[in-house]
């Protein structure tokens, strides 16, 4: 036993140090960092809480990409999730070639971000691109996409939209997980589809749209490589995520004291995000075990 | 019979709603596919056309030569290799001792690991990289794979979350059989683990491979020089160099796309398993 524990102890170790060393220190170092005016090429000289007081008062960029990254998180990840739970639904009915249209409908999340994004600045062109030809197509006036301050973050989400696939495997892997003996059980009561979905899926899908906004909510409140490469954070700051700003804070204009302040503020609001989530979730999802 | 109709009606209209969601969703890479292979002229006519003519194959080859892609596959091909041997090694190891041995301290120290995935990644960016700089690791790709062969950066805790999950569902009676025969746990962790679990070495394998392959961020802030970039920051510098050029950055993107749709078209069935296996049993 002892020497279970012994060896035990140095299969992990590696994973331990790399935390140490990788995710706890420099979490730590962060935090020092913030509390600096710390330029690139100067010295370091602790100024207390005075980047967070500049943050929350005299820089107007600070809550602009806040209210961007909020808005743009609290939109695409209800939607994705939405979209990717009825199609599925939709999928997971009998029908001829369906690994064959999971598979297409997949294939958009696995495009590497860098290209979807080249992509997507393509079929987001006013003049050329697709989206305007198929307004056109329908009569509808063309859209600046990118362009406008209010269309850009809703072209991001469509975006997102169209990547929804990791939810949906999720969605298909739990809704096969459902007995059919539930169903039937509706059936003998005299109940049709929506009571199905109503009494019977949504209950038992609870986890995986509790994981799916998890980890929506964790990925999309870090977006960057979207607004880097197709907008540059604009028109007029208007797509400047928080991550975006971080990095040109930090290794744009060498402001590290700076860009650790605004990189712990979203650190902050993502754990009080995810742990409202959790506490929120204890009344709202159904684990099968727990009742058992 | 109206039963049978009204049966039939759902059936089609069902199908109907299967092919409009394909179709839309297929759009953008026909549109890619379409645009890769045509002029500059015939790209900016509107109203647009859907097929080329004539193919202009050329494109490829103008694409992959004005910048050094190869190079830059090489690199990407290099990094993601190499995080991904340490990644499933430390990971698997550190899975093993999470899941089937017993010790002091150990669901404390892995619920700790596993906070470290609500943690955005910039937030520890900016002290790495001072790290690094002290260590002389700037324009180098140590600082991108370095950090998988101790159970963190891409892939990292997850990777360790996944494949517990998975050595969960193997019996210990197995192992007790095996400490019998006199085995240690390192034998134990070889000879019954790994070749029961290759079905999860290959989820965080393929997982870990999107994710290397397509990061960003960390390649942008660590590699300076031209000659070192990965795919990722390649194709954004292309991007930049040549934005009018649409049909040689859609060749291009095609070019990025194409190794990756490989990959997950051959190990499909254990990719969709293992996605699965994340979200119902958290």
């Amino acid at each position: 036993m002892r020497s279970e524990a012994r060896w035990a102890f140095i299969f992990a170790l590696p994973a331990l140090i790399g935390f140490a060393v990788w995710v706890a220190g420099p979490l730590l170092a962060s935090f020092v960092i913030s509390l600096s005016d710390w330029r690139v090429g100067a010295s370091l000289h602790i100024a207390g809480f005075q980047n967070y007081a500049r943050m929350l008062s005299s820089d107007k960029l600070f809550p602009k990409s806040l209210l961007a990254t909020t808005y743009f998180s609290f939109t695409s990840v209800p939607l994705t999730i939405l979209v990717s739970f009825a199609v599925a639904v939709l999928l997971n009915q009998r029908i001829v070639g369906v690994a064959a249209f999971r598979t297409l409908l997949y294939l958009p999340s696995i495009v590497p971000s860098v290209a979807s994004a080249m992509l997507w600045l393509w079929l987001f062109n006013p003049n050329f691109g697709l989206l305007n030809y198929l307004l056109s197509i329908v009569g509808l006036p063309k859209l600046l996409w990118l362009r406008d301050e209010v269309q850009v973050i809703p072209s991001l989400v469509l975006m997102s939209i169209w990547r929804m696939g990791g939810s949906m495997v999720i969605f298909i892997a739990a809704l096969q997980g459902v007995p059919q003996s539930l169903y039937e059980a509706v059936e003998i009561d005299g109940g049709g589809a929506w009571r199905k979905l109503v009494h019977v899926t949504i209950p038992l899908m609870t986890p995986a749209l509790f994981f799916n906004f998890i980890i929506g909510f964790i990925n999309s409140f870090q977006l960057f490589t979207r607004p880097y490469i197709m907008t540059e954070g604009g028109p007029d700051n208007a797509s400047l995520s928080l991550v975006y700003y971080v990095f040109l804070n930090g290794f744009r204009y060498g402001r590290m004291g700076y860009a650790s302040s605004l990189a712990w503020t979203l650190f902050v609001v993502i754990l009080v995000l995810t742990l409202l989530f959790f506490r929120f979730s204890r009344s709202l999802v159904y684990y099968e075990t727990k009742d058992r | 019979m109206s039963a049978m109709r009204r049966s039939l009606h759902s059936r089609i209209l069902l199908y109907f709603l299967v092919v409009v969601v394909v179709v839309v969703f297929s759009l953008p890479f026909v549109w890619v596919l379409r645009s890769s292979v045509m002029t500059t002229a015939e790209l900016f006519q509107f109203p647009p056309q859907w097929v080329p003519h004539p193919f202009s194959w050329k494109n490829y080859q103008d694409a992959l030569t004005v910048v050094p892609f190869g190079r830059y596959f090489l690199n990407s091909t290099l990094v993601t290799l190499t995080t991904i041997l340490g990644s499933v090694l430390i990971s698997s190891l550190a899975a093993f001792s999470f899941s089937h041995l017993r010790w002091r301290g150990r669901n404390v120290l892995f619920m700790v690991l596993l906070s470290s995935l609500m943690m955005p990644y910039i937030v520890t960016l900016i002290p790495s990289f001072i790290m690094w700089r002290y260590l002389g690791g700037i324009d180098t790709f140590l600082p991108l794979v370095l950090p998988s062969w101790f159970g963190t950066g891409v892939g990292g805790a997850f990777n360790i979350f996944l494949l517990r999950q998975f050595f969960l569902t193997i019996p210990s009676e197995l192992d007790e059989a095996a400490y019998m025969d006199g085995a240690s746990p390192l034998a134990v962790y070889w000879y019954v683990m790994l070749p029961l679990s290759v079905p999860g070495l290959l989820v965080v394998t393929i997982i870990t491979f999107g994710w290397a392959w397509n990061d960003l961020l960390a390649p942008l802030v660590y590699l300076i020089s031209p000659s070192r970039f990965t795919l990722a920051i390649g194709l954004t510098e292309f991007a930049t160099a040549y934005s009018i050029q649409w049909n040689l950055l859609m060749a291009a993107s095609a070019v990025v796309i194409l190794p990756v749709l490989v990959v997950y078209v051959v190990f499909q069935r254990y990719f969709i398993q293992g996605i699965a296996l994340t979200g119902l049993k958290v």
